[in-house]
Parts: C-alpha cells; structure tokens; sequence
C-alpha cells in the first residue's frame, strides 16, 4: 500500500447526506474475483442515466473533478454494507482522502486498509471545503499535521484513529506486522483452550 | 469497575493491548460467502500464507444463488464464477463448506445460530455488515471487509479499537401486530441511521427479553441500519434452550461450563454506557419505509413528510431526491401506496417464526391481481423443511405465492430475483436504499405480515385491522 503522508488537489463536492455503498458500488458490480477495475462503475447511478449512457457533465468526471483527488462528501458517508469493493471503487477513481462530517464504521476501517484517509470535521468546516471544492480552488490533507489546509492558508486540525493512521502513514501491510509476532496469539490460544475448551 | 457485556467480551479476547483503546482481538469464528471473500483468498496465495485455524471457518454460497430452477445452470456466468472460486478456495484452504444443494444451506446469518455455530461471549465476523445479527446471543459479532477477512484467515485476529457502548431499552409489551422488525424500524426512526455509529449496542428491557430468539436475530441485524456494527443481547436461558443439541454446540461433556461460562459475560446491573436510548413498546406501531434510508420511516398510519419538515439543508435535498425516486408526493398517506411486488425474506426476515406470522396473515385470502410477484423465500433449507412440516408452502401457495429455494433473493439484486424500475416493493428486508432491488426498484421496508397483507390488498394496510 501506498504511503500517505500529504496531498493537494482540487476536491470534488458531494454533499449528498447517507451516501451508502450501494451507491458508491451497486451490488450487480459486487460478482468480480478482483480489486481493481471497480472504478467505472462507481456512483453509477450518478454518472449513468436508467439506460446505462454516461452523462458526460456529471460532478465526478466533468473538469477539474475528474483528476480531484479528494472528495468532499455529506454526513453519515459510506453506510450501509462491509462491502470493500466500496473503496477500491473510489481508489481507482483516483481518490485517497473523503473528507465529512461523519463516516459509517466498517466503511472508514475499509478505506485505511487500502490507503484512502477518511478525515471527519465538524459540519460547518465541511461546508467551508465544500465552498473551496466549489469554486475549484485546491486543499491540502496534512495526515503527519492531522491537518487540512486551505488555499488561503486557513487550517482545519482534525483527530485520527490511531490504528489506521499508523497503516496510512506507513503503507503498511497489517498481516505481516501482526504474523511478525505471532507468539502471542499461540500463547493466548493455549490459554484459551482450557477456559473455553469448547470453542477448540 | 462494573463493566457491560461488550466490554467482557472484548476483555477476554485481547491478545495484546496496544493502548488507547487498540487491542489484537481474537476471533472465534468466521462465516464467509462468495461475494466478499475470493480476493481474500488471493490475498493469502500472494504472499504465501495459509488459514491459522480452517476449523474456525464454514462457508456457504447465499448472496448470488438463483432461489428456482438450481438443477439448471447459473443464469449469470459471473456469480457463477464467483460461486465456483468459493468452492475451488474452501477446497485449497480446507474449510468447512455447506454446498448449495446441501439442506443446510441458506443465507449465512441463517446458518451460523442454526447449527449451533453462534454462541454467547464469542467474537465472531463475516465479510457482511449484518454479522450483527448474531449479537442476539450475546456474541460480539461484526461485518468485517475483504482485508480484514484476509487479517483474520491469516492470524485469527484483527487489530481493532474499542468502541463506545449504547444501551436501547424497549419495555412495555408490543401491541398485537407488531414485531421485532417494527421494534427495529422504530429504533433506527429515533436514533436515525447514524445514531449508532461508533457504538455497539446492547438491546436490554423486558420486551426484548420477550422476544423470541428469532426476534432478538431481526433487532439485532438491523442494528447496522442505526449505524453500530454490532448488536448484543444478554444471553439467558431461552438462549441456551435454543443452542442446546444443534450439530455445532458444545457437547454434553462441556455443556455445563458452557452454560457457566455464558452467564458470566452477561454486563454487571450497574455498568455504565456511553449513551443510553430508551421506547416504551406499547407506543410501537407498524412501521414502513417511505424514502431511500431506513430512517425515512413512519407508522403505517403516517404519511410521506414534508421536504421542508427536516432541519438540515442537506437532509432536506436528499428527501427531496429520495421522495423524486420513490415516486410519492408529502402528504400520501402511506396506506395508499399500491405494491407491485412482495418479498420475504433475507437475513432480517427469513426464519420460522418470520413465515408463521406472513402465513398467519392470509387467512384464505389470495394475492391481489396487480401484484405483479409475491414471494416467499425461506433463509435455510431447514427452515424450508420446517414451514413444510407444518404446511406453510401450502398456504403461501394456495394464496398466490412462490415458495422459493434459499438465499439472499432481492434483497440485494445479486441474483435472477430482481425488481423493475418504478416496481413498489413490499420487502422484509434491511436496507430501502437507491436501486438495491434493482435499477430503479422502490422498496418500503416492513415486517413480514404488512408485507403479506400488502400482497393481498393490493396496497399498504394496518396489519392490526387487517
């Protein structure tokens, strides 16, 4: 996985409130054996009419968003399935940093594992970086600061598990730092087994 | 310090505290479908890993199964795929598989209680966000995604941070014609679908004692709709009554220590939760979706609000967009809503006590000509097996219904069984989101008797009257 230390881009605004991952990945693009390629069929019903023609000046593909790194989205973003399909989708359109108000659980631990930063400001901020996505003007995500940064310098500090800072900043990969100490999760088994034998 | 459920729980299964509220968590038991897992399995093969603990683990194919004519070949050659990458991983990896022409086979949320697999004070995950579901035994269970499923194949662990408790408590008694799913609806209607998040709940009070074990499964699946990735009841000895003698219980020889142990993980009287949310039962009534969020939702006797009745902007442009979608206008009164289809079913709505209550509703009566499909589509074929036993088929047949094979069916469009675009759908299922019965399908969330008594009038009804 890719580091992520700091970017600066033009953001796309997505204001949308319970943006759920059937949205962000409907579930008739769920039946693939890989990660990549997810992509085009992201937000599909946003960047697709009933017919399946693409509507060429919707908000994510119309410029400068088409090359946005960040997205600028509503509160309550990512809820509803575990689906990780749901952030390989936004990795391949190019995103690493969700900026809102609020982000569903299993969605925000998805997004650390595949280097995408989900960064949670108060509303009113978020309105504030929705106005400088408006009007195209680029944001800095600070993950080293917990900081985002705006064109005019004005910054939002923001607070980040600590869990999937520590991934994000380093690209790590979780399995082989956990495997690395593999002798605990032996001893804690052996512990186990005699107080609940039953489980073993 | 007094401490909840959660927390002795979560105590018991830290292998290794890394402060802050960040623990190594040992996994007890994991259940994977074909959907979230192969490139899990791809993950291992890359970097030459193997499963820790294969005895941990059973699968079973539910999300892209067709629900008739299996004896034929899978319409779609990509769930096909998918559902033959599960059968050729569970091979490489020996682990335990239900296969889809298995009589145990069903929607993993089904299977897991069903075979005694679920148990109190355990940690358990699935690539699925409803694992909630098997909270109603005291299990600390949750959705995990590919790579955590990945993590815990590889160490049977999973580096995770606390979360916050909430405790919902429901007493009174549920007026007659209302259920687990109205109980579940009218939570997610108070907290809102966000209401929960950070959270774990645990549902307490005498109502939810008073539910049955497959009530306590409907509360605690949707708690993910409330926004908590996990849902807890304290076990009790309706709980072990139902555990005792399935095929993966304890046995006889640890059944006592078993029980012991159980009653132990239940939350001292005086812990303390971070937030705590109360209803009186008898308030409850049958409750129905009207917008694309299980929190757009009102009692049967409702009607469609107002755009401009929400407080935040941002809100109110979405039911704008979500009223525009589901073709209704403020002020609708939601029992002239006229149904299309009717579904029930899914890892909400799928157990016995689920097709007693939609069969208990018919009362000879038969589905309305302007229902274009009504179908009844059981989670396990034990549960199958089951409702024949006792003649459900017969009844749900004579009336116009299609009794189904197992699987997830349309709840979530991953299968032949779909909705239309425009198509109202009557749905026993989680989640009314934009298109997930298909494109352009409109789902109103209900119980399983207002979704029969949908079918037979043709419209929405008050089940209570009915």
């Amino acid at each position: 996985m890719q580091p992520f230390t700091s970017i600066t881009s033009v953001a796309t605004p997505f204001p949308q409130v319970n943006v759920d991952t059937d949205i962000i990945i409907a579930g008739e693009f769920l039946k693939t054996t890989k990660r990549t390629g997810l992509g085009r069929h992201a937000f599909h019903s946003v960047r697709y009419d009933v017919n399946g023609h693409h509507i060429a000046d919707n908000i994510f593909d119309r410029t400068p968003y088409c090359r946005a790194e960040i997205l600028v989205a509503g509160q309550n973003f990512g809820c509803g399935s575990s689906r990780e399909h749901a952030p390989w989708a936004i990795a391949d359109m190019g995103y690493r940093c969700i900026v809102a108000s609020g982000f569903a659980d299993i969605f925000a631990g998805n997004c650390a594992k595949n280097g995408i930063v989900t960064v949670t400001l108060p509303q009113d901020q978020v309105d504030v970086l929705e106005c400088e996505a408006e009007a195209c003007r680029e944001i800095t995500v600070d993950l080293v600061a917990k900081s985002i940064i705006l064109a005019e310098g004005m910054a939002f500090p923001f607070d980040y598990n600590p869990v999937h800072r520590h991934l994000l900043l380093n690209g790590l990969d979780e399995i082989g730092q956990t495997l690395q100490n593999e002798d605990v999760i032996t001893k804690y088994e052996k512990e186990r087994m005699h107080v609940t034998p039953w489980q073993f | 310090m007094p401490q909840t459920m959660y927390d002795k729980i979560w105590q018991q299964h830290v292998v290794e505290d890394r402060g802050n509220g960040v623990a190594l968590l040992y996994i007890d038991r994991h259940l994977i479908h074909e959907v979230t897992s192969p490139q899990a399995f791809d993950g291992l093969r890359l970097a030459g890993r193997t499963v820790r603990r294969a005895d941990t683990i059973i699968a079973v194919p539910d999300h892209n199964v067709p629900t008739k004519d299996r004896h034929l070949p899978n319409p779609d050659p990509s769930s096909a795929e998918q559902l033959a990458t599960l059968e050729a991983n569970v091979q490489e990896f020996g682990i335990n598989y239900i296969p889809v022409d298995d009589v145990r086979q069903g929607i993993v949320h089904v299977i897991g209680p069903e075979q005694g697999i679920t148990q109190p004070g355990i940690t358990m995950v699935c690539g699925d966000s409803h694992t909630s579901t098997h909270g109603a035994f005291g299990a600390l269970a949750f959705g995990i995604g590919t790579s955590e499923i990945e993590h815990c194949f590889a160490t049977q662990t999973l580096v995770l941070k606390k979360s916050q408790t909430m405790r919902v408590t429901v007493n009174g008694k549920l007026p007659p014609g209302c259920s687990a799913k109205d109980m579940a609806l009218a939570v997610i209607g108070k907290i809102g679908t966000a209401g929960g998040t950070g959270h774990v709940i645990e549902y307490a009070g005498s109502m939810v004692q008073d539910l049955s074990m497959e009530g306590r499964m409907t509360l605690c699946n949707m708690s993910i709709e409330a926004g908590a990735r996990a849902g807890m009841i304290a076990p009790d000895a309706k709980t072990f009554r139902y555990i005792k003698g399935r095929p993966y219980a304890p046995k006889p020889e640890h059944w006592n220590a078993a029980v012991n142990h159980w009653k132990s993980i239940v939350g001292d009287k005086d812990a303390v939760f971070d937030k705590e949310v109360a209803l009186e039962a008898t308030d409850i009534a049958p409750m129905i979706t009207w917008g694309a969020s299980p929190e757009d939702v009102v009692p049967v006797t409702g009607v469609v609000p107002a755009p401009e009745s929400f407080s935040d902007p941002n809100k109110v442009q979405s039911v704008k967009n979500a009223l525009n979608y589901m073709g209704l206008l403020p002020g609708e009164a939601m029992t002239n809503v006229l149904v299309d289809r009717v579904f029930v079913g899914s890892c909400t709505n799928s157990r016995i006590e689920d097709l007693r209550a939609a069969a208990a509703i018919i009362k000879s009566r038969r589905v309305a000509n302007s229902v274009k499909q009504a179908i009844i589509v059981p989670g396990s074929g034990l549960v199958k097996k089951m409702a024949e036993d006792e003649g459900l088929d017969q009844i749900f047949l004579a009336a116009g219904f299609e009794w189904r094979e197992p699987g997830c069916s349309m709840c979530l469009a991953m299968n032949p069984d779909k909705a239309d675009p425009g198509d109202h759908v009557a749905s026993t299922s989680n989640r009314n989101f934009v298109s997930r019965q298909g494109p352009g399908a409109r789902t109103h969330l209900v119980s399983p008797a207002m979704a029969v008594g949908a079918a037979i009038a043709g419209h929405f009804v008050d089940v209570r009257n009915f």
